[in-house]
């Protein structure tokens, strides 16, 4: 049994830092790439196949999310009342709906070019913020800003600023009113309503 | 005709109001007004629906994105000149000869403005208004405010909103048949733009009302720091 929990810890310490070495601008640059390339050039997903899309974001970009931090963040004061079971359910249907939200977001500006600046942070930061631009000719760049925080699986995105608005503080209100009004539980629903009702209207 | 079409939209507009006096809903401090709010939210949302989105989407499938987008650089150049005064205004000169060389260049390379060479050239377009103006001197933003066909606002961007259209080049434009169909041109081409962007914000929002709401807040002030707002602690 040691022995094996020492091949375990040994295992961990070679492999662990392979993931936890690549600097957070240079992930967000490869992942980004990478499902832009992808969808540019999957033409079931240039036609619209939004299932296919959402498959290719839960496998490229999900591993790089924290859901569980995103929903605490999102959910404010209020999380700490939720037992186990209804934490685990509101990041569920939390996380449906923002790869839904991130889906649509893609397949309507992945044409547009990348700006990756240069990550300001110190070397042994553990929390930064990692500054994209989205190029469009005649407007003002928008700005994707990722708040990235270090864990021992390597950086985890934990918001997402879009031109200035985070979502996850732009979902406090709307989570923190239907708490007011019907309970987590009433939220749990919401959620999984909306969900439903998008995924209806997805494959008309 | 036109004056039996403003009486009827008010007419709308009042219809809409009256269905939304005193909710028993928990204040939130920035939006003290919400049940006018949403009054008038409801009626552009039914005017949006009705005639605004149809004919956007008439005008996105008949015009080329090509053209649209020469289309929206044309507005955009015009918009650059007032976007140098405030900068100018708010203490960023080196900002404002950046606007002012883009709109001379992209009038006269860009034909009219219709390409835009400058920031093919590195001179970068800014987002500037009288409301971000405003609140670089230390204006509060005041309550929020949705206001008719225009939408998202406060009490000090509704008085920069003036400001911006008083002072709108575009206004001076002269006879006034060509003047209004400039300004038509401006709504519909800016609403098909903004297609995508709405149906995601219907997409992700329980409440669009809030969303959009908390959205145009943020936007605002990170405008108002010019994209470097001081974090708001998430806990």
């Amino acid at each position: 049994m040691k022995r094996i929990v020492a091949a375990f810890i040994l295992f961990c310490g070679l492999v662990a830092p392979a993931f936890a070495q690549e600097a957070p601008d240079a992930l967000v640059k490869t992942v980004t790439l990478e499902v832009v390339d992808l969808i540019t050039k999957d033409k079931e997903i240039k036609s619209g196949n939004r299932a296919k899309l959402i498959q290719v974001i839960e496998a490229k970009v999900l591993p790089h999310f924290n859901f569980t931090a995103m929903t605490a963040l999102a959910m404010g004061q209020n999380w700490a009342k939720a037992n186990p079971e209804q934490k685990k359910l509101l990041t569920e249907h939390f996380k449906t709906l923002l790869v839904r939200t991130y889906a649509s977001a893609l397949a309507a500006y992945s044409e547009q070019k990348f700006d990756f600046r240069p990550l300001r942070a110190k070397p042994n930061d553990t929390d930064v913020t990692v500054n994209v631009r989205v190029i469009q000719p005649g407007a003002q760049p928008v700005t994707i800003d990722y708040s990235m925080e270090k864990t021992a699986n390597g950086w985890k995105v934990y918001d997402v600023m879009v031109g200035g608005v985070s979502l996850v503080a732009n979902y406090r209100t709307e989570f923190g009113n239907t708490v007011r009004n019907s309970g987590i539980d009433g939220l749990i629903k919401d959620l999984q309503t909306k969900n439903k009702s998008l995924e209806k209207g997805a494959k008309k | 005709m036109r004056g039996r079409v403003i009486r009827l939209a008010l007419l709308l507009l009042l219809g809409a109001l009256g269905g939304c006096a005193g909710t028993g809903e928990e204040r939130d401090p920035r939006d003290p007004y919400e049940g006018f709010n949403r009054g008038v939210y409801r009626f552009n949302d039914e005017f949006d629906s009705w005639v605004a989105t149809p004919v956007a989407k008439v005008y996105k499938k008949v015009l080329h994105q090509e053209i649209r987008s020469r289309v929206g650089n044309f507005f955009a150049n015009v918009q650059d000149l007032f976007i140098g005064v405030n900068n100018l205004l708010q203490g960023k000169p080196a900002d404002a000869v950046n606007d002012w060389a883009r709109f001379a260049f992209n009038s006269t390379f860009g034909l009219l403005g219709i390409h835009d060479v400058a920031s093919e050239w590195g001179l970068e377009k800014h987002n500037e208004d009288f409301g971000q103006t405003f609140g670089r001197w230390g204006a509060p933003s005041g309550p929020y405010l949705v206001l008719p066909f225009l939408g998202s606002s406060t009490v000090r961007d509704g008085v920069g909103t003036g400001f911006d259209y008083y002072f709108a080049p575009l206004g001076e434009v002269r006879p006034i048949e060509l003047r209004n169909t400039l300004y038509g041109l401006y709504l519909v081409n800016t609403r098909a733009d903004l297609l995508d962007a709405s149906r995601i914000l219907e997409e992700a929002a329980l409440d669009r009302y809030v969303f959009q709401r908390d959205a145009f807040l943020q936007r605002r002030r990170s405008l108002i720091y010019d994209g470097n707002a001081p974090r708001e602690k998430l806990e």
